[in-house]
C-alpha cells in the first residue's frame, strides 16, 4: 500500500477489491506528485472507469502507473492492459451513451475528458490497451480539443 | 526418499513414530519450558505439558500414516484448533508471524537431542535418516501453524467485509417523513444493493415522503456510482418518496461535469443541511429562532 511516488508499479485488476486498490493507489500517487484535489479526483475517477472496463469487458488485466517529468512538470501516466476480446469500432466505443454491456456508456469517453492525453489501441481478439496521462497544474482540455 | 533406501536403513519413519510415542512425556516436559508453550499456557505447567502431549500424539499419528511432508495429513486435525489458538495468542501478544515461526522452530532442538541420545550406537546413515524425518515432520508442523494463522486472517477479513456492508449503511430519521442515508466509502454493486434495500424498507416503516442520500463520504463518483444513485432514486420515487442527493463536493462536481454525468431531474444540494432546509421548506415547516422570552419550539 505504501508505494513511493517516483516508482513504477503494476497492479492486478481481477476483482472488485482490486478496483478499490487501484483507486487508492492512483490517489496516493497523484497526491504525492503534487496534483490538486480536483485533479486527483479526476484521475481517480478516470482510473476507476478504465479499470472497470478492463475488468468487465476485458476479463481482467493490469494497471501500470508511471510517474513522469517533462520540463520540471510532474505528470502521471496510467496504462490499462487486458487480453480480452478487444474493441471492433473504437469511434463507436468512445461515443457517449454507447455500451455493449449494462453501463451508462459514459466510461471511455468520459475518462478521455478527465485527462490531458488519451491513447487507445485495440483490435478484435487482441486485447485492449488504454494509456492516459495528466500533468500537474495544466488546465483541462477544452471540449473541442477532445 | 526412495523406498529402496528406506528399507535398507530400517524405515526411519516408523522409527521416529516409535520414538515419539516412547518419549511422549519427556518431549512434552521439555516443550513446556519453551517460550511458545510457557507464554500461551500461563495457568499451570501441567496444562502446557498436556497440550504438548497432544501435539506429540498428532506428530506420531502423522508419522504412522507416512505423511510427514503433508500439512493436510489427518493426524493434524485433532490439534489444528489448539495450534491455531496458540498462534493467535502469540500474535495478540504482539509477535510478528516471523517471530511466531522462530518460537516454533525452537521446539525442534529438544526433540532432536532426545532422538540423538536414543540413537547412540546406531549407524551414521541410520541416524541421519531418522533426524531428517524428524526435521521434515517439525517443518510440516510449522507450516500447519502458519496455515491456520493465515486462514484465521482470511476469515477475519471476510467477516469484516460483511460487517462493513451492514455498518456503513444506516438510515437515519431526520424529521417526521424525512430520512437520510449518509453514504461512506466506495459504492460498489453489493453496497449499493444493501443501501437501496434498507432505504426502501425505511421509507415504508417511517412513511417517509423525502429521502436524502448524502455522498459526503464517497471519495469518487464515477459512472457506475452515478448509475447506482439514479437507480436508488428511481426506486424510492416509485414508492412515493422524493430523493435529494446532497454532499456533492466541488472536486466531485467538476469531475462529474467532465465525465459527462448528469443526475437528470434529481434535486441535488451541496450539503446535508441545505438538503434538510429544502425538504422542510417543501413540507411547509419553518424554523423560528425563539425571542428573548418567547416560547421555545420543540
Amino acid at each position: 500500500m505504501d508505494t513511493a511516488a517516483g516508482a513504477q508499479a503494476r497492479l492486478p485488476i481481477r476483482s472488485d477489491m482490486d478496483l478499490m486498490w487501484v483507486r487508492q493507489h492512483v490517489r496516493q500517487m497523484a497526491a504525492a506528485l503534487g496534483f490538486g484535489l480536483v485533479d486527483q479526483t479526476k484521475l481517480v475517477t478516470a482510473a476507476s472507469e478504465l479499470a472497470r472496463n478492463t475488468l468487465v469487458y476485458g476479463g481482467g488485466g493490469t494497471m501500470e502507473t508511471t510517474p513522469l517529468a517533462e520540463g520540471g512538470t510532474p505528470g502521471l501516466r496510467l496504462t490499462f492492459r487486458d487480453e480480452g476480446p478487444g474493441i471492433a469500432d473504437l469511434e463507436q466505443a468512445l461515443q457517449d451513451g454507447f455500451t455493449s454491456g449494462e453501463g451508462l456508456g459514459m466510461g471511455l469517453g468520459g475518462a478521455r475528458r478527465l485527462v490531458h492525453e488519451f491513447a487507445i489501441e485495440s483490435s478484435p481478439g487482441a486485447g485492449t490497451t488504454v494509456r492516459v496521462t495528466s500533468w500537474v497544474g495544466r488546465p483541462p482540455l477544452r471540449r473541442e480539443e477532445v | 526418499m526412495p523406498e529402496q533406501a528406506q528399507k535398507t536403513s530400517g524405515s526411519p519413519t516408523p522409527e521416529v513414530r516409535d520414538f515419539l510415542r516412547r518419549r511422549r512425556e519427556q518431549i512434552a516436559q521439555r516443550w513446556a519450558d519453551e517460550p511458545l508453550f510457557r507464554s500461551v499456557f500461563t495457568v499451570s505447567r501441567d496444562e502446557a505439558v498436556e497440550a504438548g502431549k497432544s501435539v506429540v500424539d498428532a506428530l506420531a499419528q502423522v508419522a504412522d500414516a507416512e505423511r510427514v511432508e503433508d500439512p493436510d495429513a489427518a493426524g493434524f486435525a485433532a490439534v489444528r484448533e489448539q495450534l491455531a489458538r496458540m498462534g493467535a495468542a502469540r500474535s495478540r501478544a504482539g509477535l510478528s508471524t516471523g517471530q511466531v515461526s522462530t518460537e516454533l522452530a525452537a521446539l525442534r532442538p529438544p526433540v532432536e537431542n532426545l532422538l540423538l541420545s536414543d540413537l547412540q550406537g546406531a549407524s551414521a546413515d541410520h541416524t541421519r535418516a531418522s533426524v531428517t524425518v524428524l526435521n521434515v515432520l517439525m517443518g510440516t508442523l510449522r507450516v500447519v501453524v502458519m496455515q491456520t494463522a493465515l486462514s484465521e486472517g482470511q476469515s477475519l477479513i471476510d467477516r469484516q467485509r460483511l460487517q462493513l456492508l451492514e455498518v456503513a449503511t444506516p438510515v437515519i430519521k431526520l424529521w417526521d417523513g424525512i430520512v437520510a442515508v449518509p453514504l461512506i466509502g466506495t459504492l460498489d454493486s453489493a453496497r449499493s444493493q444493501v443501501v437501496m434495500e434498507t432505504l426502501l424498507e425505511t421509507i415504508v416503516e417511517q412513511q417517509a415522503r423525502h429521502a436524502i442520500l448524502d455522498i459526503t463520504g464517497v471519495p469518487a463518483v464515477d459512472s457506475l456510482v452515478a448509475q447506482h444513485l439514479m437507480k436508488t432514486v428511481a426506486a424510492a420515487r416509485l414508492m412515493g418518496a422524493e430523493c435529494i442527493v446532497s454532499g456533492i463536493r466541488p472536486a466531485i462536481a467538476q469531475t462529474m461535469v467532465h465525465l459527462g454525468l448528469d443526475l437528470g431531474n434529481v434535486v441535488t444540494r451541496a450539503s446535508l443541511a441545505d438538503a434538510l432546509g429544502y425538504v422542510l421548506h417543501q413540507l411547509g415547516v419553518g424554523i423560528v429562532t425563539p425571542g428573548p422570552n418567547g416560547a421555545v419550539p420543540r
